[in-house]
């Protein structure tokens, strides 16, 4: 490697589109690590979020391109009417589908919930169990609404819009930073306040902590663990909603199969190096969405992109460890006061 | 009839009515997707034993999975959820191909002999990380395992891409193992191979580990119940470790198996061929006990080709089958699923037995 693949590197990496592509890739994982925060946070290890995320993605595709063309109805694009009505239909599709892939991914939550609360099903079981059912099933449905079993291409599907921030837009470099990203990509930013207020400060987020950190001590104040179950898993589905629908109807316009592509692992390891703190979360996941943007680069640079694309995983191995050395630690130091 | 034998009988009784339940939401399904539902659910039971060759391909298929469920018994035996058959059984089969590749100069038996202890020796290094993660740092198992199964991922992406790609070849594919490591096939016409019989002993051998052994009994009891076993004097340290470290030998016996028994390059880059998590499916079946490994991994053979067949025959896309797995595995691992019945049957035995006792009275 010589000086000339450096600075190659370093001529690609600051650049503002790279600085833009860390926000694009980030978004689905954040969303997804926010979903598993909030389960784990009730004491429940949520493997499914890649399933989740990958079937509201194909729900919202297939809803929306469906509401898209009820509204539409017989118009052609020759009509005259075609343009004023195509604007409201691509409006009522998105919103459509937006909808719908959330409720979609807030039932497989609760699902989860009812087979892992209710039946007692093994929790690391049955949220692999959906992933297999999510990769087979998106398939399947996939293969009926358009007849082909690769991508949604044939479906008109809607996008969410994109958004220009007004004064930020003018100003160079932040500006193409920034601004002009689809829309969820700034409401992934809003959720993590959002989520902080929630897990932190409303008496939901209080028991859904309490439940997590002991649930009989939870139950013997009067919590209904299983309520309080339910309606984390509700929530932790409603993030992974977001982020389902970010995929296939934000930057893209279509659903291809596997297109969550590790996005929920990825959002579950950062949710563990944050160790399932709103702030460390999110930072863990820019940091991972810095890392798959830069093994996207790097892979036209024939450096090799395993390396990169390691780092998410081995950063969060060394991050599990720094967790329970400290836990370890602390339980510890507890010990000792209280045997004095 | 005694608790143990009710235990069981209702333990069979549940999986069979899971596959039921799951294959019929399947047919329903089918019967609305399909245009000529009944040949096509006929083609997916029969059809896999129609042909020769096909009878081959389900024994081709179950012989990985055996290895890998066998590998999740081992560890879910005591409670240890590590989910490192697949990586460890990709990068086995990787670093296999590669010590082929390079030591094509060596004879036939010990080059075999000699790749199936790199498989062996991979794959429990492969376990080695998550489990001693587990025991010195009580970190997750099933958080770690994951990690280190998209890490291997990217090492074997990273060998195969740099280290042994045949650029004739034209696809990211390895250089050909040498014809003189490879298992010979057994059954003319079909691409069945000696391993099975490897898959079939390791299953065998590891059900009287199991079952008969005092460190088998260990194993049991920690998975029963871990501080029961940490008071009568079992190193529960010592278990977690040896059981995880075991799959991860089975596992990468398994990759090394498939490799030298099914293909001519490594070919898999960038996906992982899924056996781990057929693993988990046969092991959950099997209920953890190693001697039920073959005849679930023949299930799930079955299973496959047989939606192979109907894919190719009718118009159901062959993906239902994840579907099914995944509802079987829900409803085989949801303890109470059932329970009432489980519960009926537990009474009625107890009346039986009263009712006799006041007869014999």
């Amino acid at each position: 490697m010589g000086e000339g693949l450096f600075s190659q590197i370093f001529d690609l990496l600051f650049t503002t589109s790279f600085a833009a592509s860390i926000l694009r890739v980030t978004t689905p994982i954040l969303f997804a690590a926010l979903g598993g925060l909030i389960a784990r946070r009730c004491g429940i290890m949520n493997l499914a979020l890649e399933g989740m995320m990958l079937t509201s993605a194909l729900t919202g595709v297939v809803v929306s391109a469906f509401v898209r063309k009820a509204v539409l109805g017989d118009l052609m694009p020759a009509d005259a009417a075609y343009e004023a009505v195509s604007g409201r239909a691509v409006a009522a599709g998105a919103a459509a589908g937006f909808l719908a892939g959330v409720l979609c991914s807030v039932l497989m939550g609760l699902f989860l919930a009812y087979m892992a609360v209710q039946l007692k099903a093994n929790i690391y079981l049955s949220g692999l169990a959906i992933n297999t059912i999510s990769t087979g099933g998106t398939v399947f449905a996939l293969y009926l609404a358009a007849g082909e079993k690769g991508m949604s291409s044939s479906l008109n599907s809607c996008t969410m819009p994109v958004i220009d921030i007004p004064i930020i837009k003018d100003i160079p470099i932040i500006g193409e930073v920034i601004s002009g990203h689809n829309i969820m990509v700034y409401f992934a930013l809003l959720c993590v306040p959002l989520v902080y207020y929630i897990v932190m400060r409303t008496s939901t987020g209080l028991r859904i902590r309490a439940v997590g950190e002991n649930p009989n001590a939870a139950e013997s104040v009067g919590v209904n663990v299983k309520k309080v179950q339910f309606q984390a898993m509700a929530l932790s589905g409603l993030f992974c909603g977001f982020g389902g629908v970010s995929l296939s109807m934000g930057y893209v316009s279509f659903f291809s199969r596997g297109m969550t592509a590790g996005k929920g692992f990825i959002g579950m390891s950062a949710m563990n190096l944050g160790n399932a703190t709103p702030i460390g979360t999110t930072i863990a996941a820019f940091l991972f969405g810095m890392f798959d943007a830069m093994a996207n680069i790097l892979q036209s640079l024939s450096v090799p992109s395993q390396f990169i694309a390691s780092i998410p995983y081995v950063a969060t191995l060394i991050g599990l460890i720094v967790f329970a050395i400290q836990t370890d630690r602390k339980t510890k130091r507890l010990k000792e006061k209280h045997s004095k | 009839m005694t608790s143990k034998q009710i235990e069981r009988r209702f333990d069979a009784f549940k999986t069979f009515m899971a596959i039921a339940i799951a294959l019929g939401i399947a047919f329903i399904v089918i019967s609305f997707v399909s245009e000529s539902p009944v040949e096509a659910i006929a083609t997916f039971i029969t059809g896999p034993l129609q042909r020769k060759s096909r009878i081959g391909n389900i024994l081709e298929m179950m012989t990985p999975i055996m290895f890998t469920g066998t590998a999740i018994c081992i560890m879910y035996q005591a409670n240890q959820f590590n989910m490192i058959g697949e990586g460890a059984f990709l990068i086995a089969a990787n670093l296999t191909t590669w010590f082929a590749v390079t030591h094509e100069t060596w004879s036939g038996l010990p080059l075999q002999i000699a790749c199936l202890r790199v498989g062996i020796v991979t794959g429990v290094v492969a376990a080695f990380i998550p489990a001693i993660l587990k025991v010195k740092f009580k970190a997750n198992e099933v958080v770690s395992s994951i990690m280190m199964n998209y890490i291997l991922l990217n090492v074997s992406n990273y060998i195969l891409y740099y280290k042994m790609r045949d650029t004739v070849s034209g696809q990211q594919a390895s250089y050909k193992i040498p014809e003189r490591a490879k298992f010979a096939k057994i059954w003319t016409g079909t691409r069945v191979h000696t391993g099975i019989f490897i898959a079939l002993a390791v299953a065998v051998l590891m059900y009287f580990f199991i079952y008969r052994t005092k460190w088998g009994y260990a194993i049991r009891m920690v998975g029963a119940n871990a501080n029961f076993a940490k008071y009568s004097g079992i190193s529960i340290v010592s278990v977690a470790m040896a059981t995880q470290l075991i799959g991860g030998a089975i596992a990468g016996l398994g990759g090394s198996v498939e490799m030298l028994g099914m293909y001519d390059r490594f070919i898999w880059y960038g996906t992982q061929p899924g056996y781990g998590f057929d693993g988990i499916m046969v092991g959950v079946l099997a209920k953890n006990n190693p001697i039920l490994v073959p005849l679930a991994a023949f299930f799930l053979a079955y299973m496959r080709i047989g939606a192979d067949v109907m894919n190719r025959m009718s118009d159901v896309p062959i993906e239902f089958v994840d579907v099914v797995q995944g509802l079987i595995i829900m409803f085989v691992a949801a303890e109470m699923f059932l329970s009432k019945y489980k519960h009926k049957l537990i009474v009625n035995n107890a009346k039986k037995q009263l009712e006799a006792k006041e007869a014999a009275e």
